[in-house]
């Protein structure tokens, strides 16, 4: 049987899908930190619009309120304060950056087979049938069932407050 | 409810955006307007503009023409793509963010499920394209005013979400169309003729979220980052013509955006008391409400731009070092502990 075909969606899917792609390859290829930056930006809301296809609304709007609005803002921050200068630099690549190749492409294979493996038959859910995935669904997840590695998460953010707070006192 | 006329989906389309470009830029202009060039003016006992039209009604207009047939001037060491870029960013966010807001029954452009949670989100954007407008223009001061921006925008971010989950824990929803409905549905202690607008109940997470939003804003006296005397005029030093317009407009537009979440949020926006007309629910509401609702809602926007404006008119300007205390050590606490109350109350009642 046919399933119903989502063309808006495909396409949406494949652009958005396309425009992550040369944004993560423009953002270790620029020759300029805050234009590397910047593409980072354009893959993470890529993410966040990709999340939205699967209508995990909460999901995706919370990419973008971490991600772009707090993330992206305190790393363009942080560089600018530091070293930020307009125009190109050569000496942004590590002399080392070939040893990166083999370790991308074993996390790529990883990643596929792991993902071709999961979900060979899934498709992008129609508006009819598709499992809206809300607000309360996800707080009764985190609430119930993934308690514990939430706490756990929170520790480990404590934890990073308390370094950065040990770090900054001059005392 | 049925609308008497029904829309293809490409018209229906095009009706949103017509009435995002409205209900971005019909505040803006009337805000500009009534509020920067008069209140202001009487409030400094002058007239202010009088000459393009009627009491100076077009003067926005001539202003408008003046910017845009300027030219366009960039820093030659400025990063041009960049530079470009930096004002559609912070336009953008302001379209995003009125795209969640009910002006009626019907009249709302989208029903999201997480629409408070949404317009936190986009409105943090700006922040994105301020900070590259700083950056790129090549010049001390912007860069000094866009990082000033940042840190006061993230720093007062925070209680403005925290304000929010006052409301949300309240209403029990995040959808904005189910918390006017909450509201005008609601009664005091059984008596209805008010409903139960969140003013009354969330008295302080509407002072922390109306502080919030102008430190958001970055009118006076959280200007800091603009600061004329000292940085020229911050992060826009280098924009002009109809760069600096978008600028502009979005300043004003994204004023009048939170003044329609904040009535939205806390004055029971487009709605009237249900029982005033015997609904009980959203789908009883007479078909008139697609048209009195919009209005009812710009009013409740005047009223709080108003009182941003007022605040701006009057208080000298916050040092950077106050700026973040007042962020960190007063406006958190309050909303954490306003957070906890509501929580504890919500429970008992």
């Amino acid at each position: 049987m046919l399933a119903e075909t989502l063309v808006a969606q495909n396409i949406s899917f494949g652009i958005i899908a396309t425009v992550m792609i040369v944004g993560a390859i423009r953002v270790v290829t620029s020759k300029n930190v805050v234009h590397a930056a910047l593409w980072l930006v354009c893959v993470l809301a890529g993410a966040a619009a990709q999340y939205l296809l699967v209508y995990a609304e909460f999901v995706a709007i919370t990419q973008i309120l971490v991600y772009v609005g707090a993330v992206m803002v305190l790393f363009l921050f942080g560089v600018m304060l530091t070293r930020a200068r307009i125009g190109n630099e050569n000496d942004l690549n590590n002399k080392n950056w070939a040893l990166g190749i083999p370790v991308a492409l074993t996390m790529f294979a990883a990643m596929a087979i792991a993902l071709v493996g999961g979900f060979t038959d899934e498709k992008l859910p129609s508006p009819s049938t598709a499992v809206r995935i809300d607000t309360q669904a996800v707080s009764d997840a985190i609430f119930k069932p993934y308690l514990l590695p939430f706490w756990a998460l929170s520790f480990v953010l404590l934890v990073a407050v308390i370094g950065a707070i040990v770090l900054a006192r001059k005392d | 409810m049925m609308l008497a006329v029904q829309f293809p989906y490409w018209a229906q389309s095009l009706l949103r955006v017509l009435g995002g470009l409205v209900a971005v830029l019909l505040p803006a202009g009337t805000i500009v307007y009534l509020f920067l060039f008069k209140m202001m003016s009487f409030m400094q006992s002058r007239l202010g503009p009088m000459e393009a039209g009627p009491y100076g009604s077009m003067q926005l207009f001539a202003e408008v023409g003046k910017w845009l047939q300027k030219e366009d001037i960039m820093p030659e060491k400025a990063d041009h793509s960049i530079f470009k870029i930096a004002p559609l960013i912070v336009l953008a966010s302001t379209f995003l963010l009125v795209a969640v807001v009910p002006f009626g029954p019907d009249a709302l452009f989208t029903n999201f499920e997480t629409g408070v949670f949404y317009a936190l989100a986009v409105s943090s954007v700006s922040v994105l394209g301020i900070l590259i407008a700083g950056w790129s223009s090549a010049n001390k001061y912007s860069l000094l005013g866009g990082l000033r921006a940042a840190g006061q925008l993230i720093a007062y971010e925070l209680p403005m979400v925290l304000a929010v989950v006052g409301v949300v824990i309240q209403a029990g929803t995040m959808n904005l169309q189910q918390i006017v409905v909450a509201q005008n549905a609601g009664e005091i202690f059984g008596w209805s003729g008010l409903g139960n607008p969140y003013i009354l109940t969330q008295f302080i997470g509407f002072a922390v979220f109306m502080i919030a939003v102008q430190a958001e804003l970055t009118q006076a006296p959280f200007d800091m980052p603009v600061a004329e005397s000292e940085l020229v005029s911050g992060y826009m030093t280098e924009y002009s013509g109809f760069r600096f317009l978008i600028f502009f407009i979005a300043e004003f537009a994204t004023a009048g955006v939170f003044a329609m979440i904040a009535s939205v949020l806390f004055l029971g926006g487009w709605g009237i008391p249900f029982s005033w007309f015997g609904w009980n629910n959203i789908d009883q509401i007479d078909n008139w409400m697609n048209i009195v609702g919009p209005l009812i809602m710009f009013t409740k926007m005047m009223g709080l731009v108003f009182l941003i404006m007022w605040i701006r008119f009057s208080y000298p300007r916050f040092r950077e070092d106050q700026l973040q205390r007042f962020a960190w050590k007063v406006l958190i606490p309050v909303s954490l502990g306003n957070i906890m109350l509501t929580a504890v109350l919500k429970v008992v009642f």
